[in-house]
């Protein structure tokens, strides 16, 4: 929020706090020690609101659970917003010094009253006063979020409505108050912070900004383009057109991670040369025209910065196999084969670099780190202690930048749901795996349910006869799929979930949209709409 | 490269799942991994892990991890040294840019690695090759 994607607060403020609000984001099996924390928070007396679909387990230990229809968060967070403004429940003081456009947002959320949005998102509108009278006038509040927010095809507009909740009541920026888009991989907030992003240089300046490219330019003694590049969706799309042509992919595997898996296929189809470095010989590199074999966690050195903006240090235990290579080498032979003379000889040099280019990290070397365990940016001085809360300064006179309200409408889902595909799908990561299982496919048996199924809830099951254990079709607009259902009592009436963690047995992603938010390129994985009937083997 | 040894054998890390960045201690025999645990001095985890950062690392052993450079002769993929097959990418790359310019280009970074290999890729698309089309799934 406000221009640098990260969380606000530090996990401990979990852990004192008054109210956790846990909205599209099963913590407790998707980020089990950021749980832990929230746990020790209810412990401490907090109540935790979950707003989620599904009855997840931490439904258990929550104050209010709000079953949201899929999709209609929009709605249910611009009524919130109204019944905080309507009951006069909102921090005048805080929006007075710290925000602008209140009054549109106001007039914006008017229309949004309880009873409307009880309609749009099956939330009954007692409970959506509930939930904001807890959350305004708790003295600190917390809001957590993942992928239940952000995989939809409006996922920017759906944080932006949560954030708006933040300013209204002044919940950010103090302890035990803050908003915390929680990172699903380890180093999410690192690749981007480093510049991996077509629209950001490392140290979070703009590409757009003519003076940091400047300083990138002298420093590299080449021309930065000025344009701003393209997202893996963008990318995808360019590749489909024939514009891209050469693509250099590394540790992923979108033939099997990314949404709609047979037209990603497509996209690759096109190209004139791909690059794969990874450990494995993922369904990508099996396509590829060379693949690089790189070394793995606990083969390198270096830093990965997690989702408190924590940069920490990992180190290598072992030697990668054979002639997989650390990635900082590969890079380095390949560039110099450009005549452009890299040379680092360490993790270290490629940081220091970093740290000389990127003022939010220039306090953080290896040897601090080393000493502190973890350092959370900015953490501009050597001598200065790091950051635990962004936007402090929204609580003080000195308040500079204004915070901005953001106006958003609930948009309905574009893959809608009819009598021919009846269903939402929802997808996520269970427990014990990870994404498409590369990581977590050989536990042994250490593990159960190591295996695809489709969950669905008693009275749907009852409705189509089926039973825990029967094989059925679930077709999308887009491909189907065969999978052994399982009933639970999770889902409500309508919806239905699956991992992806199982590819090669159950190829989920063939049924996702790749419709993606046109704002951020990310594909709405939380929204399909599906038929599922019994599958007969003679069929195959 | 300089490791940080705690003592002999326990080596102080961070996992590699989710984006937490729980502290864990890797027990290494023979210069092999052979235990994970909770590191108590994480200011994160306090010496916590979930069953994937506990149980889910096995995977940088597998048989099946790559162990040598491979490129596609006669649409098969085939064992190469690692200086071909960086020629053969170099060769490419001044294909394409003669062809398509710096646009026909794209890199997915990986958020699942080092922030000093995120770095090296997002420069070496800037700076050799001139251009911003890189990302990596930053978002999810």
């Amino acid at each position: 929020m406000f221009g640098t994607g990260a969380d606000t607060g530090s996990y401990d403020d979990f852990e004192h706090t008054d109210v956790i609000v846990v909205w599209g984001s099963n913590t407790q099996e998707a980020h089990p020690i950021i749980y832990n924390h929230m746990r020790r928070g209810i412990k401490n007396g907090a109540k935790m609101v979950l707003i989620d679909p599904r009855k997840l387990a931490m439904e258990n230990f929550s104050e209010i659970w709000l079953p949201v229809n899929v999709g209609t968060d929009i709605a249910l967070a611009n009524a919130i917003g109204h019944v905080i403004i309507e009951e006069k429940l909102y921090n005048a003081l805080f929006v007075k010094n710290a925000t602008l456009f209140f009054e549109e947002y106001r007039n914006q959320v008017e229309r949004y009253t309880p009873e409307f949005a009880e309609r749009i998102t099956g939330i009954p509108q007692e409970k959506i006063r509930a939930t904001a009278r807890l959350y305004a006038t708790a003295n600190r509040a917390m809001m957590a979020w993942t992928l239940g927010i952000t995989e939809h095809h409006n996922g920017t507009n759906n944080v932006h409505a949560l954030i708006n909740l933040a300013l209204l009541t002044g919940h950010v920026g103090k302890p035990g108050s803050g908003l915390m888009p929680l990172r699903g991989q380890n180093n999410v907030q690192g690749s981007g912070d480093m510049g991996a992003l077509p629209n950001k240089l490392p140290g979070f300046f703009n590409v757009e900004d003519i003076k940091a490219r400047e300083r990138l330019e002298r420093a590299w003694n080449c021309e930065i383009n000025p344009e701003n590049g393209l997202n893996v969706s963008e990318m995808q799309e360019a590749m489909h057109e024939g514009k891209l042509k050469f693509l250099y992919v590394i540790g992923e595997n979108p033939l099997q991670s990314d949404a709609n898996t047979t037209r990603v296929a497509e996209a690759f189809s096109n190209l004139d040369f791909l690059v794969v470095q990874d450990l494995f010989l993922t369904k990508t590199a099996q396509i590829a025209d060379v693949v690089l074999p790189a070394a793995g966690w606990a083969e390198v050195e270096g830093t990965y910065t997690n989702s408190q903006r924590g940069v920490q240090r990992v180190r290598k235990a072992k030697n990668p196999p054979e002639e997989a290579r650390d990635d900082l080498a590969i890079f380095c032979d390949l560039a110099n084969q450009f005549g452009v003379n890299w040379r680092y000889e360490t993790a270290k040099d490629v940081w220091d670099e970093l740290r000389s280019l990127s003022p939010a990290h220039f306090g953080m070397t290896y040897e601090r780190i080393d000493r502190e365990y973890e350092l959370q940016w900015p953490c501009p001085k050597l001598d200065e202690p790091p950051t635990q809360i962004l936007h402090t300064r929204l609580h003080t006179n000195d308040v500079g930048l204004k915070a901005k309200f953001v106006l958003v409408n609930y948009e309905p889902p574009v893959d809608v749901v009819d009598e021919e595909h009846p269903f939402v799908l929802i997808t996520g990561r269970r427990l014990a795996f990870y994404n498409t299982g590369v990581t977590t496919n050989n536990y042994g048996s250490k593990v159960k349910d190591q295996k695809e199924y489709l969950e669905i809830c008693p009275k749907d099951a009852q409705r189509l006869g089926i039973d825990t254990g029967t094989v059925v079709r679930v077709q999308s607009r887009r491909g189907s799929v065969v999978v052994p259902i399982r009933i639970s009592n999770k889902l409500s009436e309508g919806t239905l979930f699956m991992s992806f963690h199982f590819p090669d047995q159950v190829d989920t992603n063939v049924l996702t949209s790749d419709d993606v938010d046109k704002k951020s390129g990310v594909a709405p994985f939380k929204y399909t709409a599906v038929q599922i009937e019994p599958f007969l083997v003679s069929e195959e | 490269m300089s490791t940080i040894l705690d003592n002999q054998n326990i080596l102080s890390t961070i996992c590699s799942f989710c984006g937490t960045g729980c502290g864990i201690e890797i027990t290494v025999e023979n210069g092999q991994p052979v235990r994970v645990a909770g590191d108590k001095k994480s200011p994160v985890s306090h010496g916590e892990t979930c069953v994937k950062g506990s149980q889910g690392w096995g995977y940088i052993q597998s048989k099946e991890r790559l162990t040598y450079p491979l490129v596609r002769r006669n649409n098969r993929l085939e064992r190469s040294s690692w200086s071909e097959a960086l020629k053969i990418i170099t060769s490419a790359v001044h294909r394409v840019k003669s062809q398509y310019g710096s646009d026909g280009f794209g890199c997915f970074s990986s958020s699942r690695s080092t922030n000093e290999l995120n770095f090296l890729a997002q420069k070496f698309m800037r700076q050799v090759i001139g251009s911003n089309n890189v990302d990596s799934c930053n978002r999810t």
